[in-house]
């Protein structure tokens, strides 16, 4: 299970735009390294990065080996209910993993 | 006579040798024309506007494999007007494409941070892409002075 990190703020007015911030430990081998042994590192990237909040989508990325390793992704949303925020990042050899926040919106 | 022989024989080759290798060079990053290529796959046959679309990128960096990238599109973030998506492109990185951000509405405000890894010094554009289907564009150059993608593992 990889590590990934995300700073959802706790609590925020209904209507206001709330900045989250997300951070997953992961290579993003781009496979177009060589190894000591001259070998090509094969390429194992993270491809999608989606954020749901309460079931909807409200973001997603798309990612190409040109993003550096430990994919830092910093965006926005409103908030609209309290609920949950879901994200989930997809790559390749079978890479998935999940996190998710508590937000109260008054 | 023999020598010489040789010797015209030998640079035969060598020409020959060399035309060929010429012909084998493979790029070893993308070009501005793939760029373009890669453009036109995202905005079809629509024109690209300069403008809307703020890059922010240091005018120089020290390490080519984590350099901060902010991107925004001007847009009230409505359901009638909203950014669809923006997309990063490099022109001499090994491919084209960086990233692609899509929103909608619900974003409140198109405006994204992340990392990127740039492999030479070079231009990197972003598209925006609205709710109108019109597309709009900038470029910001970069200095890079340890590439990304060279050192071995």
């Amino acid at each position: 299970m990889a590590n990934a990190l995300v700073n959802v703020p706790p609590r925020a007015r209904r209507g206001e735009i709330i900045e989250i911030k997300t951070l997953i430990s992961h290579p993003m081998e781009t496979g177009y390294r060589r190894s000591q042994l001259g070998a090509t590192i094969p390429r194992d990237i993270i491809r999608l990065f989606v954020c749901t909040y309460n079931g909807t989508e409200v973001f997603r990325a798309e990612l190409h080996p040109a993003i550096a390793a430990n994919p830092f992704i910093v965006f926005s949303t409103v908030a609209t209910e309290s609920g949950t925020l879901a994200f989930q990042w997809t790559g390749e050899n079978g890479f998935s993993a999940t996190e998710s926040a508590e937000i109260t919106v008054d | 006579m023999d020598r010489d022989t040789s010797r015209r024989a030998f640079l035969q080759a060598a020409a020959a040798g060399l035309g060929i290798a010429a012909i084998r060079v493979v790029p070893v990053h993308a070009t501005p024309a793939a760029m373009d290529v890669a453009i036109r796959k995202v905005v079809g046959s629509s024109n690209v506007s300069k403008g809307r679309v703020t890059l922010e990128l240091p005018p120089l960096s020290e390490n080519g494999n984590t350099v901060p990238l902010t991107v925004s599109v001007e847009s009230p973030m409505t359901q009638a007007e909203h950014v669809r998506a923006i997309h990063i492109f490099t022109e001499l990185n090994p491919q084209p494409d960086v990233v692609s951000f899509r929103f909608g509405p619900r974003a409140g405000r198109a405006r994204v941070s992340t990392r990127i890894r740039l492999a030479n010094t070079q231009t990197v554009t972003a598209i925006g892409e609205l709710s109108d289907g019109s597309f709009w564009s900038t470029s910001a150059a970069v200095v890079v002075t340890l590439a990304a993608c060279l050192e071995d593992a």
